[in-house]
């Protein structure tokens, strides 16, 4: 790169930051992607992606529903997601089981979201954004109902965190040494539905998956460590919801496309880059 | 003292009596073989044990206490290990978990958690092992680390459920020699459950025979007999010894063996 072009990069960068919106949007994605990244950890170490997935749609139903009744649909989807959260986690702790329960649930709850949708159509614009998210949009008032939010749930996370990894990794042994397994799984899928919530403002509920389940997965492939692992996790969708903004401003195309082909072109990258021959033959073992 | 009381207990699990009036008591610094045929009783003998299963009528005493969940003082290795085989997670962070993990707060060791989580990895030759990820480990490898984790918190007693299965003869050898030194060294009381006596000969005190309600402790000598067993199966058993090894038979089925490799088919299947 020359100077010239390299002085250009730069001038356009500092642009990019002098628009509210934009500050707003690196602000409110910075704290979703801390967040979402440590609570996926959690989330691939118990193998629940999926329950993670649901929460997003039942947390549609939610921001419909809000607007209906004339409410805001952001505290609509909160409530829902955590309602769902902590409902799941009542149900039983083996939600990897549970995959058929928790499909059809995911079903009809975007099935009411679009009769909410159908009820009360001037609101069918925002769907759109709902769905698949819209980061550039976000007010300041946001910013900081998310930085509450995300600073309630890692607080949250971290007063359970030994005895969720203790019940995580070794549930029979940690019933025996008393650890409550329903007590955990119902307070930990409650950060899920809060984090859900968050994940859902930036990247719209279809896509939670992609910032919250991508970084995980990946930092799980690249480190066998616990702490590096959950710490990789969060820097990595921290990056990747950065650069996704950052992109999207020089594209015009969408953040959250940006985001999910960033998070699929690392967890691709990690797979990638620990593929050697008898890769396969190991795990079978 | 003894280590754990039985006195008049029934054990049930839902609509099934899995022990009916069973009195023992197995003696502080034992090493107990739990033995028995499929569905007798064993996981949920020990599960009395941890407290996790009240019994229906009588009582329990453990290590003087009546049993509860969260006792310190003993160590536990579950048959069923749903997450381990599949974590990428290193042997070490998974021993490491069950350092008071029952604890709320992060998941930082402190110096002293350091050092137990390294003299438990010690004790059991498992160094190496746990600097790699669980997942790449094999069924021996893995059952040695996870003995490292049942010695976290330094039990008094340690109940092992079924920790050969789906081992070779070799990998069996060792384990057994493994925890008989642990238990000789540590000074603790030990029930090992297993589905054939052959592995544990000459590292048992004695033996707890589960089958048809019922219950048998005495040395092998003494319950390892076609009488005694002829009642905890409810058929006639003949035990015949065979250059030092024990076959338990029933109209020359060997029911030991057959159970075992019963259960490694289906584990396979």
């Amino acid at each position: 790169m020359t100077w010239k072009a390299a002085r250009i990069a730069t001038t356009k960068r500092i642009g990019m930051l002098e628009y509210a919106f934009m500050r707003n949007a690196f602000a409110a994605a910075g704290i979703v992607a801390i967040l979402g990244g440590c609570v996926g950890y959690f989330l691939v170490l118990r193998g629940q992606t999926f329950a993670g997935h649901a929460l997003g749609h039942v947390g549609f139903t939610g921001a419909t529903g809000a607007v209906l009744i004339g409410a805001s649909p952001f505290a609509g989807l909160l409530a829902f997601s955590l309602l769902a959260g902590i409902g799941m986690g009542f149900l039983g702790e083996r939600m990897a089981e549970r995959d058929v329960a928790i499909g059809i649930v995911l079903a009809l709850a975007l099935g009411f979201g679009l009769l909410f949708l159908n009820l009360y159509t001037a609101f069918a614009s925002q769907a759109v954004a709902l769905l698949f998210g819209n980061v550039l949009a976000v007010d300041v008032r946001t910013v900081l109902a998310l930085f509450v939010l995300g600073l309630a749930s890692l607080i949250g996370l971290s007063v359970i965190s030994r005895p969720l990894i203790f019940a995580s990794l070794q549930p029979e042994v940690a019933e025996a040494k008393g650890v409550s397994l329903r007590l955990y799984s119902v307070l930990f899928l409650g950060i899920v539905g809060l984090a859900t919530a968050g994940c859902a403002e930036i990247v719209g509920v279809l896509l939670v998956f992609t910032l919250m389940v991508g970084p995980a997965a990946t930092a799980q492939r690249l480190t066998e460590r616990f702490g590096s692992g959950l710490l990789l996790a969060a820097g990595l969708a921290l990056a990747e919801a950065w650069l996704g903004i950052t992109l999207a401003f020089y594209t015009n195309w969408p953040t959250s496309f940006w985001i999910t082909a960033l998070s699929t072109a690392a967890y691709a990258g990690a797979v990638l880059s620990r593929w050697h021959p008898g890769t396969i033959e190991r795990s079978a073992r | 003292m003894n280590a754990i009381e039985f006195t008049d207990v029934t054990l049930a699990l839902g609509n099934r009596t899995i022990l009916q009036d069973v009195s023992f008591a197995i003696r502080e610094r034992e090493f107990i073989g739990v033995l028995g045929p499929n569905g007798a009783g064993k996981t949920t003998a020990l599960r009395a044990v941890l407290g996790l299963v009240a019994p229906r009528h009588g009582r329990i005493v453990v290590l003087g206490r009546p049993p509860l969940p969260g006792n310190p003082a003993i160590g536990y290795l579950p048959q069923v290990q749903s997450q381990a085989a599949g974590t990428r997670l290193r042997g070490r962070d998974f021993v490491a978990a069950s350092y008071h993990g029952h604890r709320p707060g992060l998941p930082l060791l402190g110096a002293a958690g350091r050092r137990e989580v390294a003299a438990a990895l010690e004790r059991v030759g498992a160094e190496d092992l746990a600097r790699r990820p669980l997942s790449e480990l094999s069924g021996g490898e893995r059952q040695r680390l996870l003995l490292a984790q049942a010695l976290i918190g330094r039990p008094r007693l340690l109940l092992l459920d079924e920790p050969l299965i789906s081992l070779d003869p070799r990998h069996q050898t060792a384990v057994v020699a493994l925890t008989r030194s642990l238990q000789q060294e540590l000074g603790i009381t030990v029930l090992f459950t297993a589905h054939e006596i052959n592995p544990l000969l000459g590292a048992i005190d004695r033996v707890l025979y589960l089958g048809l309600r019922q219950a048998a402790l005495g040395t092998v000598a003494e319950v390892i007999t076609g009488p005694a067993l002829s009642r905890l199966y409810g058929m006639a058993i003949d035990v015949v010894n065979l250059n030092g090894r024990i076959f338990v038979m029933s109209d020359g089925h060997d029911l030991e063996g057959s159970a075992h490799r019963h259960d490694e088919a289906h584990r396979h299947a």
